[in-house]
């Protein structure tokens, strides 16, 4: 058996969409609250029936926390990607589209943010910004559109010289109006998968960042600052480190699979294999 | 050969600049210098006079641009300037750091290459099969792993639970020591070189000139040597390339978690103390690393593949 484009949908699908309930319906799914319920008296308990996963050092179920570390995992990976999305396909279709010096202003930069690994760009970012949420957007936002860029500008480039651009031009659309109605429907696709692939990548950045503390601070819940916290008593604890990990593990790859499952659908020649 | 090394020369310098140059504006506009971090600290605090001596000292005054320059020139003569905190120069900071960086950067390509290309390449061969299978839901997983997530549970399970490696640190910079990091760090490139290496030789087995090498009565042993492996490897060593690349920087998290003394947790060291000159002098190894690699994979491409020269 083979991982093919319609197992790895429904897998990745599923798991994607299991997150994403999560998330949304945390405070029912919950057992506790993720940050106030401390209790001393239940500190480092063992996972078992009543807390499924243990409590951590403050007695806090870390069930909850990991419910309710979702909604940062998915709000930095979704906000981040469209960001992502955004930047990359302005200037990938205009670089494109236009040429000339703005297409060498936007390869310079593309070059540029090739050149400097995004997980230290963003680390710089965060350092500038102070930790956050709304930090980690923004630094994990600007940080990773060289793709979406890249494959705007190459399918624009060869879409350019269609007739149906061409008559769009001749009925006296605006440049912008063909770029956005005639060119990008076309590349959706593509684009796609790569905000899906992206995802992942931003929701392991968060969880790198956080577990330096740059990104979510404790008490707050993010899987990234669980695993920061969880990682001094690994030797003791190791409930602590092993969950929050699991529930980055099974969202990322939900994420992957479910982008690769989609690359078979909307991106049959393969521009974005990840190579 | 040498077309290819001065194009690649010519491209490295204007990038270099302006990597320093973003990197310049972006801690220019922090809003807590170094200093005022000594105040904010609670635990000391300084003398207006002796904040205001220290800033000239350290040039923070000067315009943006002038600073700029100056840095620049600095850089191209050798001098990354002094450390904010350890008053030392930081080429010292980061010399000392380079060494463990790379061994870490090439035991963990050592091993995604050794892992990845032969598990791609066996996937390869028989698609579909049980190998195969195994090998994609493996790099599939291992794509989605957080590194460090990856390297507590090897510590914890190697180093706690076993006692068979020591379960951080730099030791006496012997193997024992550089295992368990250099797997944490290398099972991403791993999984894409797997994933990669087994599209690249299924493309290839595909083509017209196997078919005929086969049809011609060619051994398919020698099909796969002479004419599958060399053609494949040429996707290969791009993906090599990049991530060799851009190791150094993702080594970050994984040195700060194994407390490896490399160019990355020197890195988070200085952002954390706001100690710009090496934040500074940090990126800049890490992008020089980058751009070293990439030009010796261009390189590496023209010896691979005769035709890339007549381009």
């Amino acid at each position: 058996m083979q991982l093919k484009g319609g197992s790895s949908l429904w897998i990745g699908g599923g798991l994607v969409a299991a997150a994403i309930l999560v998330a949304i319906f945390a405070p029912w799914i919950a057992l506790t609250d993720p940050v106030m319920a401390a209790n001393l008296m239940n500190a480092e308990i063992p996972p078992d029936w009543e807390y499924p996963f243990g409590t951590d050092a403050q007695g806090r179920d870390i069930y909850s926390r990991i419910v309710y570390g979702a909604r940062v995992s998915l709000t930095v990976g979704i906000a981040s990607q469209i960001c992502n999305s955004l930047i990359g396909v302005t200037l990938g279709l205009t670089a494109g589209y236009w040429g000339g010096w703005w297409d060498d202003v936007v390869s310079g930069l593309t070059n540029l943010m090739l050149a400097i690994p995004s997980l230290v760009f963003a680390l710089a970012i965060m350092a500038i910004l102070g930790p956050g949420l709304l930090s980690l957007v923004v630094a994990l936002g600007l940080t990773s559109w060289s793709f979406s860029c890249r494959i705007a500008r190459a399918q624009v480039l060869s879409l350019k010289s269609q007739g149906y651009i061409q008559a769009a031009r001749i009925l006296g659309y605006s440049d912008l109006r063909i770029m956005f109605t005639q060119v990008l429907p076309n590349i959706l696709g593509p684009l796609i998968v790569i905000a899906t692939l992206g995802m992942g990548g931003a929701i392991l950045a968060e969880a790198a960042l956080s577990f330096l503390g740059l990104g979510i601070r404790p008490p707050f819940p993010s899987w990234g600052s669980m695993l920061s916290e969880a990682r001094d008593q690994i030797r003791t604890v190791p409930w602590l480190s092993v969950f929050p990990g699991l529930a980055i593990f099974f969202t990322v790859l939900g994420l992957n699979l479910l982008g690769d499952g989609l690359r078979d659908i909307l991106d049959p020649q393969s521009t974005t294999r990840r190579t | 050969m040498l077309i290819v090394l001065a194009r690649r020369l010519a491209n490295i310098v204007p990038t270099v600049v302006a990597v320093m140059a973003l990197v310049f504006l972006l801690f220019s506009v922090l809003p807590g210098s170094f200093i005022s971090g000594m105040n904010e600290d609670g635990r000391s605090t300084i003398d207006p006079a002796v904040m205001e001596r220290m800033r000239k000292e350290m040039g923070l005054d000067d315009p943006l641009p002038e600073r700029f320059a100056k840095y620049m020139i600095n850089v191209a003569t050798g001098d990354l300037g002094t450390s904010f905190r350890t008053r030392e120069p930081v080429t010292k900071l980061i010399g000392v750091r380079v060494w463990p960086s790379l061994k870490l950067v090439f035991a963990a390509m050592l091993f995604a290459i050794s892992v990845g290309v032969t598990l791609g390449f066996l996937a390869a061969l028989r698609p579909g099969s049980l190998i195969d299978t195994a090998a994609m839901v493996g790099a599939i997983s291992g794509l989605s792993l957080s590194q460090f997530w990856f390297g507590l549970m090897l510590m914890y399970l190697f180093a706690l639970t076993l006692g068979w490696l020591p379960s951080f640190g730099y030791g006496d910079g012997g193997l024992r020591n550089l295992i368990l990091p250099a797997v944490a760090l290398g099972v991403g490139p791993m999984a894409l070189l797997a994933r990669t290496t087994r599209a690249a030789v299924l493309d290839v087995l595909n083509a017209d000139f196997v078919r005929t090498a086969r049809s011609k009565g060619m051994s398919e042993r020698r099909v796969v040597e002479w004419h599958v492996l060399r053609n494949a490897l040429v996707l290969v060593v791009t993906i090599v390339g990049l991530q060799f690349g851009s190791l150094m920087g993702q080594a970050v998290v994984v040195e700060k978690l194994f407390a490896w003394p490399g160019v990355g947790s020197l890195l988070v060291d200085s952002v954390f103390q706001r100690d710009m000159p090496a934040v500074q002098g940090c990126i800049l190894m890490i992008v020089l690393f980058f751009l070293f690699i990439n030009t010796l994979v261009d390189l590496a491409y023209v010896a691979i593949d005769p035709r890339i020269r007549y381009r």
